[in-house]
């Protein structure tokens, strides 16, 4: 009698699908492996978006996971420019826009997130645009000539990237952002004044705590109105005020969704038999012990691996400890560990200037990192932080103190 | 041969270390690990970043932009977010002169 053969349909070909697709054949699941995507482009990473590919300097192919025909040697059914329409979990099977079905035994929905609109009169300006997938890149990227006045809505990472991006190109540039300084939702207050310094001392218009009301047209150009910042004149606008995560097929199969498909630490959603990964899930934290959803080039590759060995019938959770990182002028800045909401900060290194990195304190224990051009000593931060180790302030913050001395004390 | 060119001494790499040298236009990584040298070439195949700036551990360089490995001797890429190898260099001692063949690049 022949075995059943076991099919694992991935909903999302985004870096989180694509990565889990070819993971589940590394781990040795040699049942069927469908992966449907609604863009047109086979799976990509998207950090270059905002920078290299958006400067023109680095070629579209090279943020592929894999060529799209590299798919089918690994025995993966790549389905591209087709939506998921529905999940039939009565029949375990997803129903395409296309009108095809296909069935699952285990369901992996890694769909990611849309952009968060603008909602003001003009939103709907041509002039403005949205960056989250290469379609957007490359349009934008055709629009950033030297000279162009720039808008960037948001002073969030991608906000800043494309800022940096731009004004490297020779535009001029006005940022808008509604706190009180840049990365307030990511990064302590300390860091995000350093951005905003960078940026002003790259000749960029920062206003914060300031709002777009609306977008007009006017003579040819746009014209963006702020409540603080008075009306700006622009060739086009950029918006990045965050991602929506795009739980629309999950919430309307009935799984549970709270900003984010809700997940626990192996992934799994309410429903055993559908997992989640990536931008979309809101998966249980086992070092924080609550649960998150993480919007990270780590989250998508890492958290994909795990559940994909877990598919394959693995029994370790996904438990990395965050990690970001954001290039910008020629700086490179990575965060490690809990970063948002610390109120201690220990600084190895003059703030302000490279290298240099804010320890985050919670008590005498470092929970997180925010370095600047950190070089090879981001491998023992990455370390201490992940040991949450308590460790003397004073040596910390003496960059006499080699960072490996400090690792293993306890 | 004139080949071989001389890129340090072999003072200048300590066991365990790696440094950064530039032949012509080319920027050169020069390791040593456990008393033997490797070269590769010192640019991150990811994305700008010098190797020679990167966490060496064992025979395994680690970019320090964004956490690519490497393996040293071989330049091998070990997993995302690399996809190219390095390209890797031979290396000869000339009594204390370290020495790299670039010409089969």
């Amino acid at each position: 009698m022949q075995r059943h053969r076991r099919r694992i349909v991935i909903v999302g070909a985004g870096h989180a699908g694509g990565v889990a697709a070819l993971a589940l054949r590394q781990a040795g699941f040699d049942g069927d492996i469908t992966l449907v995507g609604q863009e047109a482009w086979p799976p990509y990473e998207r950090p270059p978006l905002s920078k290299d590919v958006l400067a023109g300097r680095m070629e579209v192919e090279r943020t592929f996971l894999r060529a799209a025909t590299d798919y089918a040697a690994s025995g993966i059914e790549l389905i591209l420019g087709t939506a998921a329409q529905r999940i039939d979990r009565t029949l375990s099977r997803v129903l395409l826009a296309d009108g095809r079905e296909l069935a699952y035994d285990a369901l992996l929905l890694a769909t990611g997130g849309r952009c968060r609109r603008l909602a003001c009169p003009g939103a709907d300006h041509p002039r403005l645009h949205y960056l989250r997938d290469l379609d957007h890149c490359l349009k934008l990227r055709g629009q950033l000539t030297p000279q162009a006045r720039v808008v960037v809505i948001g002073a969030g990472l991608i906000g800043l990237e494309v800022a940096a991006t731009a004004r490297e190109m020779g535009c001029a540039i006005t940022v808008i952002e509604q706190a009180a300084r840049p990365l307030a939702r990511v990064l302590p207050p300390q860091i995000g004044d350093i951005f905003a310094a960078l940026h002003r001392d790259k000749g960029v218009d920062l206003h914060t705590e300031a709002r777009v009301t609306a977008i007009g047209e006017r003579d040819g150009h746009a014209a963006v109105d702020t409540d603080s910042a008075g009306r700006i004149d622009a060739d086009l606008a950029v918006v990045g005020i965050g991602i929506v995560p795009d739980t629309a097929l999950a919430e309307a199969a009935g799984l549970e969704v709270s900003d984010g498909i809700v997940t626990d630490e192996f992934g799994r959603t309410s429903d055993p038999s559908i997992f989640a990964v990536g931008d979309v899930a809101r998966s249980f934290d086992v070092r924080l012990g609550r649960h998150r959803r993480q919007e990270t080039w780590q989250n998508a590759q890492n958290q994909a691996v795990a559940v994909a060995r877990i598919l394959a019938g693995s029994d370790a959770p996904y438990a990395d400890v965050p990690w970001f990182w954001t290039d910008q002028y020629g700086l490179n800045f990575q965060s490690v560990g809990c970063s948002e909401r610390s109120e201690k900060l220990i600084w190895r290194g003059q703030p302000g200037k490279a290298p240099a990195s804010a320890f985050h304190m919670e008590g005498d224990r470092i929970v997180g990192a925010s370095c600047f051009n950190p070089g090879r000593d981001m491998r023992h931060i990455k370390r201490i932080v992940a040991e949450r180790a308590a460790i003397d302030a004073g040596a910390l913050a003496d960059v006499n103190v080699p960072l490996s001395a400090l690792c293993r004390k306890e | 041969m004139s080949d071989w060119i001389r890129v340090a001494a072999r003072p200048d790499v300590k066991d365990g270390e790696v440094i950064g040298v530039e032949v012509g236009e080319r920027r050169i990584a020069v390791y040593n690990i456990g008393g033997t040298f490797h070269a590769t070439d010192n640019v991150c195949t990811h994305a700008f970043a010098l190797m020679s700036d990167g966490y060496l551990e064992g025979d395994i360089i680690e970019c320090p932009l964004h956490g690519g490995r490497f393996e040293v001797r071989t330049g091998k890429g070990l997993g995302p977010p690399i996809v190219c190898d390095l390209k890797v260099y031979a290396v000869r001692l000339t009594g204390d002169n370290i020495e790299v063949n670039l010409s089969d690049a």
